[in-house]
């Protein structure tokens, strides 16, 4: 515990590991997830088998649940998971997935309305405003990293403020600037055929976005694994000194540059978001996905193919528990603590693994 | 008018302050609290659970005890099992929500129908209530923000002028020295932690009992987070805290003035610019001011 500063700043830090640890991990977690589950049940006197039919309904049980409920929450959850796991895979703790997510959906509703209006084809409109959004992400998360390089604000602190203000500004340009013409509604105006995302499965809500999530998943992936920088990155994060010193790394580039690629990530989350989903900008576009993206990154243990599946998982417990909510009377807010529960199984199981 | 602007900034202050004086003490011994949300959320939970059977005095109780029990989850993982304090944190923050949330809607039922309390309202000073302008303000709101009055100077007085408090500041700089020179670090901490989520928890209680009178998903709204800024904007000391929550307070209250007047000012930028400010004032006076050295590093 009693390390000087530094070397700390990365001690702590969960490594990924191929080892079964993280099985038994889940493991926990979804036993511990399963008792609180039954304990509310019971509380509730809600009948048990109901909820779980409900839940199984909701989230796996029927090829348009899985395709247009299961798989178009994980979408948004993959790619902010994604960021999340880069950033502190670097030993950066970006908390701002949930503002860079939204600077990206407004970036790109921005670009995609006047786009759409100069009658531009969905073959530049689209690329245009996705590339947007996740420049926009990149830049916001830019700011905490500049901060962070310039003056050594801690960007945990830096990110956290610059949510709200995403938040704030989101909420300023949906009742000014970008309001939709009536001005009415706090909300944008609902994007043109050509700027939004094309379904990827006929029938079922399943967009494009699903593609751009597991490909960038499958980047990172190899880029993590097969390439110098990610070597330089991975080393970075687990100790900056050593990768100064030993291996001549410059890691506060290294650094700054897995900030801005999260935050670029995060930024494509909000605007394939926006393309794919809601079609229109407003304030809740996000239910929080770049908090529960922590959650999912963690559960992952910051591997990108293992954000993928954690993805799916948490995307799941989303829409099964809304449905549990709707035709059992389970409240969905369960959902929190399970993710809670998660989170705390992985801080727990990797203890051991931490650097003293 | 700028009486009722000026009641509003301190009624909005109250809760922030309270919590951010406990992230403060907290913070200076090197640890960050993002479960602090949470035992926000706990403590305004536990404390609608108490007043449903006592008395106000007991409500105040149960919500620090409700925050207070947060804040040692995340002792346990963070001092005991050497945990990350920002995953654990965010993990707390979560777990209170759904908790709260979760036993709200099992005792209230799923539409969550708004149970309400009585508000234990304002108390006028007699004298100081009447001086013009911030008489009304300062000197006619409920008694947690009279404590508060007493709380920062005490706060300042333990934190400069006291061994215990030169001990805390020392861990959150280098806990290693501190160490060294015979200070427990971990129990230090712990109690800390304890102390810094029970105050939050009291902002909770705060909430309800004397604001909202209700409980509801939500009800923090990010107030945990907005704590931690103004420690930050605060500069980690109690009188730039207590500044910083009037700050907050008042660009909050910025609101309801323009409503009153009927300016057509977009009041999200007025939301934004605190956050700004904090983020200005962490960046232009580097060097100047810091965060403790071991800020959730260790």
């Amino acid at each position: 515990m009693m390390l000087a500063e530094g070397t700390s700043r990365s001690r702590s830090l969960i490594v990924a590991t191929r080892s079964t640890r993280g099985a038994v991990t889940a493991a926990i977690a979804v036993a511990a997830a399963v008792v609180m589950i039954a304990a509310t049940l019971a509380l509730m006197e809600i009948d048990a088998a109901s909820a779980l039919a409900a839940f199984w309904r909701g989230s796996f049980g029927t090829r348009y649940a899985l395709a247009s409920a299961t798989l178009v929450r994980a979408v948004p959850l993959i790619l902010a998971g994604l960021a999340v796991a880069i950033a502190f895979r670097a030993g950066v703790f970006n908390i701002g997935a949930e503002g860079q997510l939204l600077a990206g959906a407004a970036a790109g509703a921005a670009v995609a309305g006047p786009l759409t209006a100069a009658g531009m084809p969905a073959l530049i409109t689209l690329p245009l405003t996705i590339v947007t959004g996740a420049v926009a992400g990149g830049c916001w998360a830019g700011i905490a990293a500049w901060l962070r390089a310039r003056f050594g604000v801690l960007e945990v602190i830096s990110t956290i403020l610059l949510n709200f203000v995403a938040l704030n500004l989101v909420g300023f340009l949906v009742r000014g600037p970008l309001q939709e013409p009536t001005r009415i509604y706090p909300q944008t105006e609902a994007l043109g055929a050509a700027a939004r995302l094309p379904m990827m499965i006929p029938g079922t809500r399943l967009h494009w976005g699903a593609a751009i999530a597991l490909g960038c998943a499958l980047l990172l992936w190899r880029y993590l694994r097969d390439t110098a920088g990610g070597f330089r990155l991975k080393a970075t994060g687990a100790n900056p000194f050593a990768a100064a010193s030993a291996g001549r790394i410059d890691v506060s580039a290294v650094s700054t540059r897995a900030f801005l690629l999260s935050g670029a990530l995060a930024g494509t989350a909000g605007v394939v978001e926006l393309t794919g989903v809601t079609y229109a900008l407003y304030e809740n576009l996000s239910p929080g996905y770049g908090y529960t993206a922590i959650a999912v990154a963690l559960l992952a243990r910051l591997h990108p193919l293992g954000v993928i599946a954690a993805g799916v998982l948490f995307g799941a417990l989303d829409v099964g528990a809304s449905a549990m909510q709707r035709d059992a009377g389970v409240p969905s807010v369960i959902v929190y603590t399970i993710t809670a529960i998660a989170i705390l199984g992985v801080v727990a199981a990797s203890r051991p693994m931490v650097r003293r | 008018m700028i009486e009722a602007f000026l009641e509003a900034a301190v009624r909005v202050a109250t809760p922030l302050l309270l919590a951010a004086l406990g992230e403060l003490v907290v913070q200076r011994a090197g640890v960050i609290n993002l479960g602090l949300e949470g035992a926000i959320t706990a403590g305004a939970f536990a404390s609608l659970l108490a007043i449903e059977t006592g008395s106000v005095g007991s409500g105040y109780a149960a919500g620090a005890a409700g925050g207070a029990a947060v804040s040692l989850l995340l002792a346990v993982f963070v001092v005991t099992l050497r945990g990350n304090q920002i995953i654990t944190g965010t993990a707390l923050t979560l777990l209170a929500l759904g908790i709260t949330g979760t036993l709200y809607r099992a005792v209230h039922g799923v539409e969550g129908a708004a149970l309400s309390v009585p508000t234990s309202g304002p108390v006028a000073i007699p004298g100081l209530s009447a001086i013009p302008l911030v008489g009304p303000a300062f000197f006619n709101q409920p008694f947690i923000t009279y404590g508060l009055y007493l709380l920062v100077p005490a706060l300042w007085w333990w934190l400069y002028r006291t061994h215990a408090g030169l001990s805390l500041r020392a861990i959150g700089e280098s806990p290693a020295a501190a160490a060294t020179a015979g200070v427990h670090v971990g129990r230090v901490r712990m109690l800390a932690l304890v102390f810094g989520g029970a105050l939050g928890g009291l902002g909770g209680a705060t909430l309800v009992l004397a604001q909202a009178g209700t409980f509801a998903e939500g009800l923090s709204a990010g107030r945990g987070f907005i704590a931690i800024a103004i420690v930050v904007l605060g500069r980690w000391h109690p009188w730039g805290v207590a500044l910083g929550a009037l700050l907050f307070g008042a660009a909050s209250a910025l609101q309801y003035l323009f409503q009153a007047m009927g300016w057509p000012v977009p009041y999200h930028i007025f939301l934004a610019l605190p956050y700004l400010l904090t983020l200005a004032a962490l960046a232009g006076v580097a060097g100047r001011v810091r965060a403790p050295a071991a800020l959730a590093r260790d």
